[in-house]
């Protein structure tokens, strides 16, 4: 298992009444699996999207990754773990501004010391996986179109190698179109290139683009392997 | 995370608003470049007065009429103006006084001269033939007052360069014979000084000599001195003189030294006094010019937190990615020293510009000290940590979730 999580629970103490976003979340994910998180905004799947990403950590419970317990990490382990297992792809796309492709794509590796040659030979391998034309490599990110940018993101995303790549909302700022794109992107890396990806969404549309689909409502979590669209009408 | 990629980025986020690193810089230039002009300044003009003091003469001990102000005193007769050394003072200092090498007797007064055609207002000294050895005053033209000119209370004059160029032109010759007029008396000129290169405030070279016999008859109308120039034999004996003169002279006058009616200044004392005023402006420059430093400060914790603020999504970014506390600490506080190190070395070639300027157009010899440029070079450097540290430290606390979240 690439993942496995056992009831997790996220509480938010910010000054009055403790606010519970994730009352007990039980599930995993294989390597090599496309899974969906979806849920309405509010229903705690951000909350789980930072656990799972190292970005946060969850009041109980415990979450195992690559076999890694990661309940009890301190910041700069959190870290680690988000620079070697772990690749983002955000919603609002990150790109550093006025900044090329290759420096935007090679920004991860710099915080792993990895040398510049070896770094622009794996930047451009993960932009043709990505499905980024090679003219655009030397453009600066403001040059860019939407769907661009973010097969850039995609690219950034990749360049470490992880384990899992979360995409949080990946096509939440771009046009039908594009992200019909975007989504491909990702079947592609998928299928072609067997990784590991958890895509976040509220659009049951979005979601289907995935082997399966976790329904989150409320902090809690639904499965619902067979017949998604019916579930999905429902909703 | 290597040292060449932190440069790279430091360079790339300086470049990304070139406007406002410009400005900011610019603050840390204004103030390194001034801490190093007004220390030069300030060093140049302590230099300078210290050798205008030397160049009066060697080992030379002032004797002048009027009692020492002392701190808290009541009012004192005027230094110049009082009546209190007579030439037997004078004649009793050279023969009971050792270690002396040469006595001058000075009766000075300020008084319009003229010429033909042309007058101007200049210092007369009446002296004896002894003063040119003690002042240093070397003769361009023809001789200065002799002992006989003395003794006879003579009509002639030696004219200091700038009074001869006042008096008959610029670098005027076949001066010596002239006549000249002080107080409607007639003078012949027997001599030029040649040039000293006066300094500052005083020009000694704008200056009439005259026997101080003739200057007591015709000028001052009486029969006192203005002042008694006395050279001892070497540097280390002055000190002993000046007190040897000071005893015998209160033993003359029947005064204490609470109650004396002259004073005794000694070249190396002058020396140290000028030099401790002039280090006390240099300080006071110094820490005018370092306000200004602490200023341009402000500046670039102002500019950083700034950049902070508006990099608050990249940050976030940096550490989804995997960047560590440190290494978004480190990244801020190098940008911030990189800033002010560059500011530094352009403030350096500025103040010393200035420094180089002020000596150009000979307002001041301002001499750049390669002590205060390493202090320059040092400081900005701290700045740029002091004034980074607490925008760095923002930054690398920022919560990832929340700085990825930021509008």
């Amino acid at each position: 298992m690439m993942i496995e999580i056992k009831d997790i629970t996220k509480t938010y103490d910010s000054g009055g009444e403790p606010f519970q976003a994730l009352k007990g979340i039980t599930f995993s994910v294989k390597k090599g699996e496309f899974v969906a998180i979806m849920g309405p905004s509010g229903s705690g799947k951000s909350t789980l999207m930072h656990i799972l990403g190292a970005l946060d950590t969850p009041t109980s419970g415990t979450y195992f990754l690559d076999g890694k317990d990661m309940s009890t990490l301190s910041d700069d382990e959190l870290a680690d773990i988000r620079k070697n297992n772990i690749g983002f792809v955000f919603q609002s796309f990150n790109l550093l501004p006025r900044t090329t492709v290759m420096r935007n794509v090679t920004l991860p590796l710099i915080y792993d010391g990895v040398p510049e040659g070896e770094r622009e030979k794996r930047a451009r391998e993960v932009l043709k996986e990505a499905g980024l034309d090679e003219t655009h490599f030397g453009h600066l990110s403001n040059q860019l179109s939407g769907g661009q940018i973010q097969r850039v993101a995609i690219a950034r995303a990749l360049v470490n190698n992880p384990s899992i790549i979360l995409a949080d909302e990946p096509t939440g700022n771009l046009d039908t179109k594009t992200g019909d794109i975007v989504l491909a992107t990702f079947q592609r890396l998928n299928k072609e290139y067997g990784r590991t990806i958890i895509l976040i969404t509220h659009e049951p549309d979005v979601a289907e683009h995935a082997d399966r689909i976790l329904f989150i409502r409320d902090g809690l979590l639904s499965e619902n392997p067979l017949g998604h669209k019916k579930r999905i009408a429902q909703a | 995370m290597k040292t060449q990629d932190i440069l790279k980025e430091t360079f790339s986020a300086l470049k990304a608003n070139k406007v406002r690193t410009g400005l900011t810089m610019l603050g840390i230039v204004i103030g390194i470049a001034s801490v190093i002009a007004m220390v030069a300044i300030g060093q140049g003009a302590s230099n300078s007065v210290s050798s205008s003091i030397e160049s009066m003469g060697a080992n030379l001990i002032i004797v002048s009429p009027g009692a020492q102000r002392t701190f808290g005193g009541g009012p004192s007769a005027s230094r110049g103006g009082a009546q209190s050394l007579t030439l037997e003072d004078a004649t009793k200092i050279s023969s009971q006084i050792s270690n002396v090498s040469g006595i001058a007797r000075v009766v000075s007064s300020q008084q319009q001269v003229v010429s033909t055609g042309e007058n101007t207002n200049t210092s007369i000294t009446g002296t004896e033939s002894s003063y040119s050895t003690i002042r240093n005053i070397e003769i361009a033209e023809g001789s200065f007052i002799t002992d006989q000119n003395v003794e006879k209370s003579s009509k002639v004059a030696v004219l200091g360069s700038t009074t001869r160029d006042d008096l008959f032109g610029e670098g005027a010759t076949d001066v010596i014979g002239e006549k000249i007029k002080i107080s409607g008396v007639e003078y012949k000129v027997i001599g030029i000084a040649a040039e000293k290169g006066g300094s500052g405030m005083t020009n000694s070279d704008d200056v009439v000599y005259i026997p101080y016999t003739t200057a007591q008859r015709y000028l001052t109308g009486n029969k006192y001195l203005s002042g008694i120039y006395i050279s001892a034999l070497t540097s280390e004996d002055s000190t002993q003189v000046q007190e040897d003169v000071t005893t015998l002279l209160l033993a003359l006058h029947d005064k204490t030294t609470d109650t004396a009616d002259f004073t005794t200044m000694n070249q190396s004392d002058m020396i140290a006094t000028v030099s401790d005023i002039a280090s006390t402006f240099t300080t006071l420059l110094a820490a005018i010019a370092g306000i200004s430093l602490l200023v341009g400060g402000i500046g670039i914790m102002n500019m950083m937190l700034t950049t902070v603020t508006e990099r608050t999504k990249e940050i976030g970014l940096r550490k989804a990615i995997g960047a560590k506390k440190k290494d978004i600490n480190r990244q801020f506080i190098v940008e911030a020293t990189i800033l002010t190190f560059i500011g530094g070395v352009l403030g350096v070639i500025l103040g010393w510009l200035i420094s180089f300027g002020v000596s150009f157009f000979d307002i001041i010899d301002a001499q750049v000290s390669i002590p205060s440029v390493l202090l320059a070079f040092g400081v900005s450097a701290l700045i740029g940590i002091v004034f980074g540290y607490y925008p760095a430290h923002k930054a690398a606390n920022l919560n990832p979730i929340e700085a990825l979240r930021y509008e």
